[in-house]
């Protein structure tokens, strides 16, 4: 019960774009068109889901304090000490750009139907803030495993949501007259603002 | 020593350090092609930490920092970085950057450490870092590369110090923490809660922008 909670509010109360902000770049600039913006969500869940859970086993078996001594037999030597958090950025962001590649391959041989849809947005994806910035939301809130699988799936279905909803809206705006200098990037910014006033009514719920 | 003085001759005249050329580097990205506004990068962080000031300068001099010295070293090692393999290479740069900068924050300014959260190592994913690498210092000189990110970095500042003027001052009626409209004798300034949420960033923002394409005159088409 309480992972579903987790879940819910990462998609809802903690939406990844609402809340935080995070990968407003590619927000933005994929959100032209419902199927693109769909085929680049369905491409962050995806890697998101990945990552995040690889980044935990990391984080919890190498990088913090004592974890290499949780495995590494006492005769190979002292690791109790040895505290590599520093290097958090530097790892989570190998992981994230390697399991991208990982991932494209995969996808590449199993599936070239689904690639020749995602496979222009999956290199654009080592670069999205959302999904470097839900490794760093899952190791400083100390989540164990399954937490943080699920924390990852909720921020990317919650993501996800997001830019299919701009750009549905988008799609529409194309017929409404916007003045010259809120076209584009102006308009979207203040259509954000109004579904984070929607998005807002969902921080009253306790779970 | 006749041949030194040869070389000397034919060498062309070195370019002043801030030719004309070179000021464009640092003046365009002020205004006609800001990277927030007209390139559209660099939104997340923009909008994350801009509900106070001294968050706000802490992370532009943060960006500032790394783009600087990102675009310094991948200019250096530009010819020696293999092309399929650049992205990885720039994102280590920017890494090991950016962990030197949480380091000292987290040593010497505990507060906005805590503050900014997540938000520092995000500055690895801030598209404008990695934009600039790939489309000027892979290409161009140190010291062009380096002028070029002081720009971009100054473009960036800017605009998210501006945000957080607007959200600080009427979110919560002060600016760097000092309450501004209670010195003045207006103690029931109203303040807005809005502005202090996400939402009061992102209509900021779109307001900013309007204002300031309206003044460029810059149209994108949809």
């Amino acid at each position: 019960m309480e992972l579903i909670n987790l879940g819910v509010k990462a998609i809802f109360i903690e939406n990844m774009v609402f809340a935080y902000f995070l990968g407003m770049c590619s927000y933005l600039a994929v959100s032209k068109k419902v199927s693109t913006a769909f085929g680049l969500g369905l491409a962050v869940i995806f890697v998101l889901i990945i990552t995040v859970p690889v980044n935990w086993l990391l984080d919890e078996y190498v990088l913090k304090e004592g974890a290499i001594a949780k495995w590494m037999p006492a005769a190979v030597g002292d690791f109790t000490e040895v505290n590599l958090s520093f290097l958090q950025f530097i790892m989570f962001i190998a992981t994230i750009a390697a399991m991208v590649q990982l991932v494209e391959m995969v996808i590449e041989k199993f599936s070239p139907a689904l690639y020749g849809s995602l496979g222009i947005f999956l290199p654009l994806i080592a670069v999205n803030c959302a999904i470097l910035g839900s490794s760093l939301f899952m190791a400083q809130r100390d989540y164990t495993l399954a937490e943080a699988t699920v924390f990852g799936f909720g921020s990317g279905i919650g993501w996800f949501l997001a830019i299919i909803a701009i750009a549905a809206i988008r799609e529409k705006m194309k017929y409404s007259n916007v003045p010259d200098g809120l076209k584009g990037l102006g308009i979207t910014m203040l259509l954000t603002g109004l579904m984070g006033i929607a998005f807002m009514s969902f921080m009253g719920i306790s779970l | 020593m006749a041949e030194t003085l040869e070389k000397e001759v034919i060498k062309k005249p070195a370019e002043a350090l801030l030719s004309k050329r070179r000021k464009k580097f640092v003046v365009d990205p002020l205004n006609d092609d800001n990277p927030i506004t007209i390139q559209v990068l660099g939104i997340c962080s923009a909008l994350a930490v801009t509900t106070q000031l001294k968050p706000t300068l802490v992370m532009a001099l943060s960006v500032t920092f790394v783009m600087i010295f990102s675009s310094l070293f991948t200019s250096i090692l530009r010819n020696l970085i293999p092309t399929r393999v650049r992205i990885i290479v720039q994102l280590a740069i920017i890494a090991s950057l950016v962990s030197l900068v949480n380091e000292v924050l987290h040593a010497y300014a505990f507060d906005v450490y805590k503050q900014l959260s997540v938000f520092v190592g995000l500055i690895i994913t801030n598209c404008i870092v990695m934009g600039r690498l790939e489309a000027f210092a892979m290409g161009n000189k140190p010291y062009d590369s380096i002028l070029d990110a002081f720009g971009s970095a100054m473009g960036y500042s800017w605009i998210i110090i501006a945000v957080a003027f607007f959200r600080e001052l009427l979110g919560s009626g002060k600016l760097f923490g000092f309450a501004i409209f209670e010195s003045i004798g207006w103690s029931t300034f109203p303040t807005n809660g809005l502005m202090v949420s996400p939402v009061g960033a992102f209509i900021i923002l779109g307001l900013i922008i309007w204002v300031q394409r309206a003044k460029t005159g810059y149209v994108e088409q949809h």
